[in-house]
């Protein structure tokens, strides 16, 4: 096993001890052959505990790719992804992970979707159920908690989502493009709704987006990916005082991390 | 099917009860021998002396009886064969070739060997009827296991899901309209397999009536056993109609023909 890198040589990294994720040397391809597809190379950054990181990038650079890694989903071709200091080998239950789509059971009601995560892992259910109706009041879902899927809205379907990534309370909550589904008015909505319940909690994220903006609102730090083959462009802390407000969006600050975004994708050809 | 009125349904009715009337018609203008094509009143006389005097439901019976145990052994086998391919790509490739040329051969051809392995017993009857309810079924399970969307396998994966625990709470409920589908068609095809059994050789049943009836060229009874075959159908693929009803739903597309799926099998 290749050790992690001395934390010294990472300049503004943190300590090895205070990271939640680390990934060194990340590469994954797809396929072989005519059909070989280099989805992620030579990927490293790192994440601490209780911090707020996005990546950023547009379609295709392999944010899902990455995600699946960190899920435990894909083993990379070369290089190690970390979770507390420890490799990732598979599925870990301390993790929480929100899909790109609601990923919803139509046959469970909101509440039974929800309590999915204590069903596979055998959790008490009385407690479990306790907290499922607890988190949905929180998101404004209750009054719901009977319904099915189908009779909700696209919003409140990615809200339940959340609140089943949040069940058993993970340490690290993986989201890929969570809102990209939704029409821009929900999707501010949620963002202020989802910076006020991880300033509640303050657990580790990671979020995916192909939003510029929505990388600059919700993050502490950026990590920008830029395509063929998923390369990291530019990384830095996004310093802007929480809670941030939708009309902080218009001030210069915002503008100024939003410029470095759109100049790092379009210096790799990420922005045509 | 859009929903019409009240008026529309007598339409319907008085749509039926002119064929029967022309039917009659016909048949009393052409002066036609009942043991060619027998009026509607005859048959309707027929059916009625066949009810009053119990011969109908003692061979009514025995049908159903064999249908129903058919189509449960058919079913229960069909479920188990289709998981298991659906789960184990070893046990599909071997198998697989052997359910092709099955799937391709006329099921019902096999009848007549069975009935010669079976005897005149209900037995060979309720073995026909399980091989012919056995394919729509096998089919439809495995399409249906297969058919969790890559998205909420990766949920449950995400989650340290066992494979047990992905077939239990997402693949066996996503399947549930196929299996549905499945059963329909089973629950005819096990009557249809049940019926040519009887045709073949057998000591009671309807079909077996039908052949009786066929040797004492009474066509007007031969066709009221045909109408008593055509409501136990209606009857029996009601009852699993009502049960994906009350099982089904969560399922939007229940309207819509998820059965199309094994409409290429071949009896
Ligand atoms: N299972 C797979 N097999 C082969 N190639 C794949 C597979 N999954 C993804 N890819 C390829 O890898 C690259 C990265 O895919 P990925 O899904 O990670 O992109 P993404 O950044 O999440 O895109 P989007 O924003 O559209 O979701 C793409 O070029 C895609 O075609
Ligand atoms: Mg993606």
């Amino acid at each position: 096993m290749e050790p992690i890198v001395d934390p010294a040589a990472h300049g503004t990294f943190r300590t090895r001890s205070g990271g939640m994720i680390a990934v060194e040397r990340l590469s994954l391809t797809y396929g072989r052959g005519a059909s070989r597809v280099v989805a992620l190379r030579d990927i490293s950054f790192r994440i601490t505990d209780g911090e707020f990181a996005v990546v950023v990038g547009p379609s295709g650079c392999g944010k899902s790719t990455l995600l699946k890694i960190l899920g435990g989903l894909l083993s990379p071709t070369s290089g190690v992804a970390e979770l507390k200091g420890q490799p990732i080998t598979g599925p870990r239950r301390d993790i929480g992970v929100v899909f790109q789509t609601p990923v919803l059971f139509p046959w469970r009601t909101v509440v039974g979707n929800v309590m999915l995560p204590a069903d596979v892992q055998g959790l008490d259910q009385t407690a479990m159920q306790q907290r499922a109706l607890e988190l949905l009041g929180q998101v404004g879902l209750g009054g719901f908690e009977r319904r099915y899927p189908r009779e909700l809205s696209g919003g409140m379907q990615q809200r339940v989502g959340i609140v089943r990534a949040l069940l058993n309370d993970p340490a690290i909550l993986l989201m890929d493009e969570p809102f990209g589904a939704l029409d821009a008015m929900t999707r501010e909505t949620l963002n202020v709704e989802l910076q006020r319940m991880w300033m509640q909690r303050r657990i580790t994220v990671l979020f995916i987006t192909h939003s510029i903006s929505e990388a600059v609102f919700l993050a502490d730090r950026v990590i920008v990916l830029t395509p063929r083959p998923g390369t990291i462009g530019d990384q830095f802390e996004v310093d802007l005082p929480r809670p941030r407000t939708l009309e902080a969006m218009n001030t210069e600050r915002f503008g100024h991390y939003v410029r470095r975004v759109r100049s790092a994708l379009s210096a790799r050809g990420g922005l045509e | 099917m859009k929903r019409r009125g009240p008026l529309a349904f007598c339409l319907r009715l008085i749509f039926l009860a002119a064929l029967v009337g022309l039917w009659q018609l016909v048949v009393v203008a052409l002066d036609m021998p009942a043991f060619v094509v027998p009026a509607p009143t005859r048959v309707a006389y027929a059916l009625y002396q066949g009810i009053g005097s119990d011969i109908y439901t003692t061979h009514l019976y025995v049908t159903v009886v064999e249908t129903l145990l058919g189509f449960a052994l058919g079913c229960v086998l069909a479920f188990l064969f289709g998981s298991v391919i659906a789960m184990s790509r070893t046990v599909e490739y071997y198998l697989y070739p052997l359910v092709v040329m099955f799937q391709a051969m006329p099921k019902v051809a096999l009848v007549p060997i069975i009935v010669i392995w079976f005897g005149l017993g209900m037995s060979s009857k309720v073995v026909s009827a399980a091989l012919v309810a056995f394919f729509p079924l096998m089919v439809n399970t495995i399409v249906g296991l297969r058919s969790a969307d890559e998205d909420r396998v990766n949920l449950m994966r995400s989650l340290a899901a066992s494979r047990w625990q992905i077939f239990r709470m997402l693949q066996l409920p996503n399947a549930t309209p196929y299996l549905f589908a499945g059963l329909e068609i089973a629950m005819i095809f096990a009557l249809i397999g049940a019926i040519v059994a009887e045709l073949l050789g057998a000591e009671k049943g309807l079909g077996m009536y039908m052949q009786s009836l066929n040797f004492n060229m009474d066509v007007a009874g031969q066709f009221s056993i045909l109408f008593i075959l055509a409501i136990l159908g209606l009857t029996l693929n009601g009852l699993i109609v009502l049960v994906r009803r009350r099982v089904l739903f969560w399922d939007r597309s229940r309207d819509t023909d998820v059965s199309s799926v094994s409409k290429g099998d071949v009896l």
